[in-house]
């Protein structure tokens, strides 16, 4: 079990975002309703994913950008919060979460007697985002290959593995999780579980990255101790 | 070189530049502007083309040459473009045309990418040989444009392929794809690089600016927009409580009526306060800002109205907490109580002052998480990353149809 070596190597890939500005524009959340039903996917992408990308090590209030102008600049606390909790990894695909940040918008401002308007001219400008691949020449084929590799990467390719690879790939799972439990890669269908579940957590990317490498760290030293008792055992 | 940013750039990134490299390893790729020294445009491309050439590309600069002429129209256009009324005439707009033209004939613009920075080379589209990519780099700020030279300028626009702003708010709509790339700052250049703390004293002593309490700095132009006298009316609210010094570091307004105007408000409001330093200092002092920002406890760009604002960029890099105005660039430079403070008025900046010479530790957070973040958005490898994306993407789209 210890150091085994993959069939398939992990193939690390990181990647770069390429920001587009749409032109559109809003000044109010009525506004910002209508563009968010109206704009492409990868805009909707980009408004409540590239947080991680552009906020490696700072963070602003939410990790939606929908959430943050609606509390910083409509001054509206309540639409703020009930958008900030969405968490995009309970999506299956884009559609999905933007359906429910409608949802959510319009149950506000249905029940809404003011118009929030933006107040301090900065208004919300839709970006969409394209997602550039780069192969970094870098295939392991044990955990502890995977372990160092993980490491030493680029951060970006921690966000190629873990969000792109879910929500716009629609590949349903993290990369990361699929090599790690198919049979093909290691086999290793709990570590497998931990590391699908780490998008979830909140984490910033370098908070991912660290994350998986303590996952990692821990099932070295299972599989270390297993080793070590068999040989006892033997 | 590139290997010389392996310790500053943000993990990976050296790696990442070379496979990215490999993808446009032998293209041929051209940068047009107006003037191969002074000015922001100027330094970016000195420091992006070498890194280009490394990567393997074959890189090209090409400066535009015209009659006083043609670079008044062009200070005109570049006025009016930033939203001040000008008065162009039919002579001017036919100045700029021919003057392009000429160019067109004179610069080598074969290579399948261009860029084209700024207004003054973007009637050169006229030349674009068959097959290239160009892009429009639009540096400045586009957004309420004088209507009839926006309305001339744009038929040129219009025909790039992509045009790139600095910031949604800088830029116009148009009916062509418009990419964002933010602007960078070079750690190795004379202005960033490391000094050691004597190096920084002599040059304080040489200026005239003692260390012996804190240091409250500016450096900006004397310009209404930079808000000079602000900075002046902060500091003397904060100075009630803290004993400290004002530094106002900016250029020469010799060829300026305005800024020689603003200068004379400036030196009025301060009067003879002996804590209060004005320095004019010639646009190669590289050094001595350099030294006045790392020497600086706090550091201001307390601007009305910016376009970008790369020194709050400079000054995060040296581990400065900054106050900066809630305008252009700085917003996106200064996440609030993360890596400085965005305020609206003198007193706001008096404020957050006050807080962070109370409170070192803050000021210390802030100092590191701001250049964290320097380190990750402002440094001229993602700079670079970014142009050779914009390129690859660009490529494919074609290639695609």
């Amino acid at each position: 079990m210890t150091n085994r070596s993959a069939a398939m190597p992990f193939r690390f890939v990181s990647c770069m975002e390429l920001r587009e500005v749409l032109g559109k524009r809003a000044m109010d959340e009525h506004r910002l309703l209508e563009l968010i039903e109206e704009v492409p996917a990868d805009s909707i992408y980009y408004h409540t994913h590239s947080y991680f990308l552009r906020h490696a090590y700072t963070q602003q209030l939410y990790s939606n950008d929908f959430a943050t102008w609606v509390v910083l600049y409509a001054q509206d606390r309540v639409l703020g919060e009930r958008l900030g909790v969405l968490d995009p990894f309970d999506f299956s695909d884009i559609e999905q979460l933007r359906d429910e940040i409608l949802r959510i918008m319009a149950d506000h401002l249905n029940h809404s007697t003011a118009v929030p308007r933006c107040v301090v001219s900065e208004p919300f400008e839709f970006i969409r985002s394209h997602i550039i691949e780069i192969p970094l020449g870098l295939e392991t084929k044990t955990l502890s290959e995977f372990h160092d590799a993980l490491a030493d990467v680029e951060v970006g390719a921690v966000y190629n593995h873990v969000c792109e690879a879910r929500m716009r790939k629609r590949l349903l799972s993290v990369d990361f999780a699929r090599w790690l439990s198919s049979e093909e890669g290691l086999g290793l269908q709990e570590l497998a579980l931990n590391v699908e579940c780490v998008g979830r957590l909140g984490l910033s990317l370098e908070g991912m990255r660290n994350k998986i490498l303590r996952l990692c760290d821990q099932e070295l030293a299972r599989q270390r101790g297993l080793h070590q008792s068999g040989d006892r055992d033997a | 070189m590139l290997e010389d940013y392996r310790d500053v750039a943000p993990q990976g990134t050296v790696e990442l530049l070379r496979q990215l490299g490999r993808r446009v390893e032998g293209k041929t790729m051209v940068h047009v502007n107006s003037t191969r020294y002074g000015g922001g445009v100027a330094e970016m491309l000195h420091r992006l083309l070498p890194l280009f050439e490394e990567l393997g590309v074959k890189v090209r600069w090409e400066v535009m040459s015209g009659s006083d002429l043609f670079y008044r129209v062009t200070k005109s256009f570049h006025n009016a473009l930033q939203g001040t009324k000008q008065r162009i005439t039919s002579e001017m707009y036919d100045a700029f045309i021919e003057c392009n033209r000429d160019n067109a004939k004179r610069l080598n613009l074969d290579a399948e990418f261009a860029m084209i920075h700024d207004p003054q080379p973007a009637a050169l589209i006229d030349a674009r040989p068959h097959g290239a990519t160009w892009t429009w780099r639009c540096h400045i700020d586009v957004s309420t444009p004088q209507h009839s030279v926006w309305q001339f300028l744009r038929p040129f626009v219009v025909r790039y392929d992509a045009a790139v702003f600095s910031l949604p708010k800088l830029s116009q709509r148009l009916p062509l794809p418009q990419f964002l790339v933010y602007p960078s700052i070079d750690p190795f250049i004379e202005k960033n690089r490391e000094l050691g703390p004597d190096e920084i004293d002599r040059v304080l002593q040489r200026l005239g600016v003692p260390r012996d309490k804190p240091i409250l700095l500016q450096v900006s132009r004397f310009d209404r927009f930079k808000d000079p006298v602000g900075v002046v009316a902060a500091y003397r609210q904060v100075k009630r409580s803290h004993d400290c010094r004002l530094v106002l570091a900016g250029g020469t307004a010799t060829d300026d009526p305005e800024g020689a105007e603003v200068l004379a408000e400036v030196q009025e409001a301060v009067g003879t306060d002996p804590d209060v330093h004005i320095l004019l200092l010639p646009p190669t002092a590289n050094l001595e800002i350099n030294a006045l920002q790392r020497a600086a406890t706090i550091v201001y760009q307390k601007s009305t109205r910016e376009g970008f604002g790369l020194t709050v960029a400079e000054a995060l890099w040296k581990g400065k907490p900054v106050i900066g105005g809630e305008t252009g660039g700085i917003t996106v430079q200064l996440i609030p109580g993360v890596t400085g403070f965005t305020v609206n008025s003198p007193e706001g900046a008096a404020f957050y002052t006050r807080r962070l010479l109370n409170e070192p530790d803050l000021m210390a957070l802030l100092g590191r998480q701001g250049k964290e973040y320097a380190r990750y958005r402002f440094l001229v490898t993602r700079h670079l990353q970014e142009y050779l994306g914009l390129h690859i993407f660009l490529r494919q789209r074609v290639r695609n149809g």
